[in-house]
Parts: C-alpha cells; structure tokens; sequence
C-alpha cells in the first residue's frame, strides 16, 4: 500500500473501524513506513486531545422554550381534512337525508298521487267540454259559418243567440 | 424496552405528543454540544437546537423513516449551524483570534469541573485550561464543514456512512476531508501533539 492510500484509511484505523483485510494491509504499511506510523500516532494524540473538552449542560428553561413554542405552532391540518365534517354539517345533512327517505318513503299509490294534486288546489274539468275539446279543429275553421244567414237587427239586442254559436 | 428514535418518531406522527417529549429528551444534550461547538455561543446554540427540534416537530406529518433519525436531526442541525456560522462570519472576523476567550464564551458555559478534588494544584488547572482552550480555538479554526465533521465523527460517533450523508458528499469525500482536518489539528496542536506522541 501507497502514503497516498493511507490517507483515506488512517482515520479509520485510529478508530478502529477498519475491516480485518483492510486492517492488515494498514499494519503491513505502517511496518514499512516510519512517516506514516509517526502521523498514526499523532492522529491519535489529536483524537486524545480532543477528548479533553468538557461538556456543557442545557439551560434549565430549554425544554420550557421549546415546549411553549410546540404549543404556539398553528394546528396544521391535512389536504384531507376539509373532507372530514364538523358536527353541525353533519347535523344537518343527516336531517336533509332523513327528510328526503321520509318524503320517499310515502305510498305512491293513485290515490296518494291525488291526494297530493288535491293538495295543490282542484282542477275541475266539466265532462261536458270534452266533445268541445275534441272538436276544436272544427270550431276553430269558420268556414261553415258563412253559410248561416245574416244576422237581423237587433240581433245583438238578443244575446241567446249569441251564446248559441 | 426503550423504543427506537425512528418508534417514537412515527408515534408523533401519529399525534403522540409524550413521544416528541421522550425525543428532545435523548437529542437535546448531543445537539446543543454539537451546536456550540460549531457555533461558540450557547445561546445562539440553544435558539438553534429549539429550530432544530421545531422543524422536526413540524415535518412529523411527512416522516418517512427512510434514514437513520440521527442523519435526519443532524443534517437539520449542521444546515442551521453552518447559516448561522455563515451569517455572523464577518462579525466573528473582527475578533482576533489570538484575544483572551471571555468566560462567558468558553470555561464558563462548560459543565464545571471539581478543580478542588482534581486539581489540588491551582497553576496546574491553569495549564489545563491553557491546553483546553488551545484545543477550543484549533477546531474554530477549521473550515465550517470540516469542523462539522470532526464534531460529528468525534462527538457523536456517527459512523462515514451516516456523516456522508448529513454533509452530502460521497463516503471518500468525507474521508479526505477528515483527514485534512486532523493534518490540521496536528499542525495547530503540534506542541500537545508531540507530548501526547512521545
């Protein structure tokens, strides 16, 4: 093995986190090497070294800080929770649905139909008009009319007559 | 049996709050260390711990535990603290690094020692806190992402893989940027060095 490739490797064998293989390749180069074998022991020195600095404590109020700013955060709501209803929409349309299978839910015989046409007012037809209605084609062309005779005088004096046309 | 980060995460995500508790309980040492030593001012290090910890709150809907937890907090963590270290640079300029560390910025934020019981004697605390402080200024001496790498391989034991990722360069990458480090370590603390060697 190369200085060059101890460089990736050197850190790794001061921790001890070389694999086995790479591990003695690392101790075949450092028999060989005294440049190498003084930088190891000097990497372990900085590692030592650094080791010596103390540690400091969090700040008795830090979990209260960061509990009170937990507590300020806006309630965040999904993409899905608009679909989700609030109770009194939910009141509500479950009285449109009760209303709706109850309306439903009424006979539909003929009578009940007529009975709800009654509800709307009567419609009152007179058997009587029904050859009239029938016959409007014919009451509607005036041109057999022509052949009655002309009327008198006094004819609108006379509103029977009238009324039997 | 203790549940695992990603457990308790995905408990959050299911909307229990005690989870998010049992969280920043684990993290918040590690975090604030971390931030502090990259940083060098404990409060700007706990603002930024309570960041880390608010943004992990807020993105519980989306968590997929895809990674290691500890990857996800600590890249959250070193992006804060490299903007942070970015953003005040100029202002950090101005002071010499050479000057006398005020307590308030070093020895006095660090848990306190019992210099009485391990150091009876007075001159030799003195030349420990010489070394400690010597050793302070060695890492804030390191470009931002190689000392974020050094704290997070020495500090947290974070293994290359997991360091790789929160630094987002390949394995070797970070291997040779570990290295450059420690060249520079040793030459900043060459004269602990050659005792520690010896």
């Amino acid at each position: 093995m190369s200085c060059d490739r101890m460089e990736s490797r050197i850190l790794p064998y001061v921790d001890g986190r070389l694999k086995a293989s790479e591990q003695r390749e690392v101790e075949e180069h450092l028999s060989e090497c005294p440049a190498c074998r003084v930088r190891v022991n000097e990497f372990r020195a900085v590692s030592g070294l650094l080791d010596e600095l103390p540690q400091i404590e969090p700040s008795g109020a830090f979990d209260a800080r960061v509990r009170a700013r937990i507590a300020a955060e806006p309630v965040k709501q999904s993409w899905w929770a608009w679909l989700a209803p609030s109770p009194r929409v939910a009141f509500a349309a479950s009285l449109l649905l009760f209303a709706t299978v109850w309306v439903g839910s009424r006979p539909n015989t003929p009578e009940g139909r007529r009975t709800r046409v009654a509800d709307r007012g009567p419609i009152i037809i007179d058997s009587s008009d029904l050859p009239v209605l029938e016959n409007f084609d014919v009451l509607a062309n005036f041109e057999p009319l022509t052949d009655l005779p002309q009327s008198v005088q006094g004819d609108e004096e006379q509103p029977d007559s009238n009324q039997q046309m | 049996m203790a549940r695992s980060d990603v457990q308790l995460m995905l408990d959050v995500k299911a909307g229990d709050e005690q989870s998010f508790a049992l969280l920043l309980q684990r993290y918040r040492s590690p975090l604030i260390n971390f931030l502090y030593r990259m940083v060098r001012n404990r409060e700007q290090a706990e603002d930024l711990a309570q960041e880390v910890f608010i943004r992990v709150y807020r993105a519980r809907a989306d968590y997929v535990p895809s990674a290691k937890f500890t990857t996800w907090l600590f890249r959250i963590a070193t992006n804060l603290a490299l903007n942070s270290v970015r953003d005040t640079r100029h202002q950090r300029k101005e002071v010499s690094l050479d000057a006398p560390v005020t307590a308030d910025a070093e020895e006095g934020d660090e848990r306190p020692l019992d210099v009485a019981e391990k150091h009876p004697n007075i001159e030799q605390h003195l030349v420990e806190e010489a070394r400690r402080r010597m050793i302070r200024q060695a890492i804030e001496k390191l470009p931002e992402k190689q000392r974020a790498a050094v704290l997070l391989h020495k500090y947290q034991e974070l293994d290359y893989n997991e360091i790789a990722k929160i630094l987002e360069c390949s394995e070797s990458a970070l291997k040779s940027l570990l290295f450059r480090a420690y060249e520079t370590l040793r030459v900043e603390l060459a004269p602990l060095v050659q005792q520690g060697a010896k």
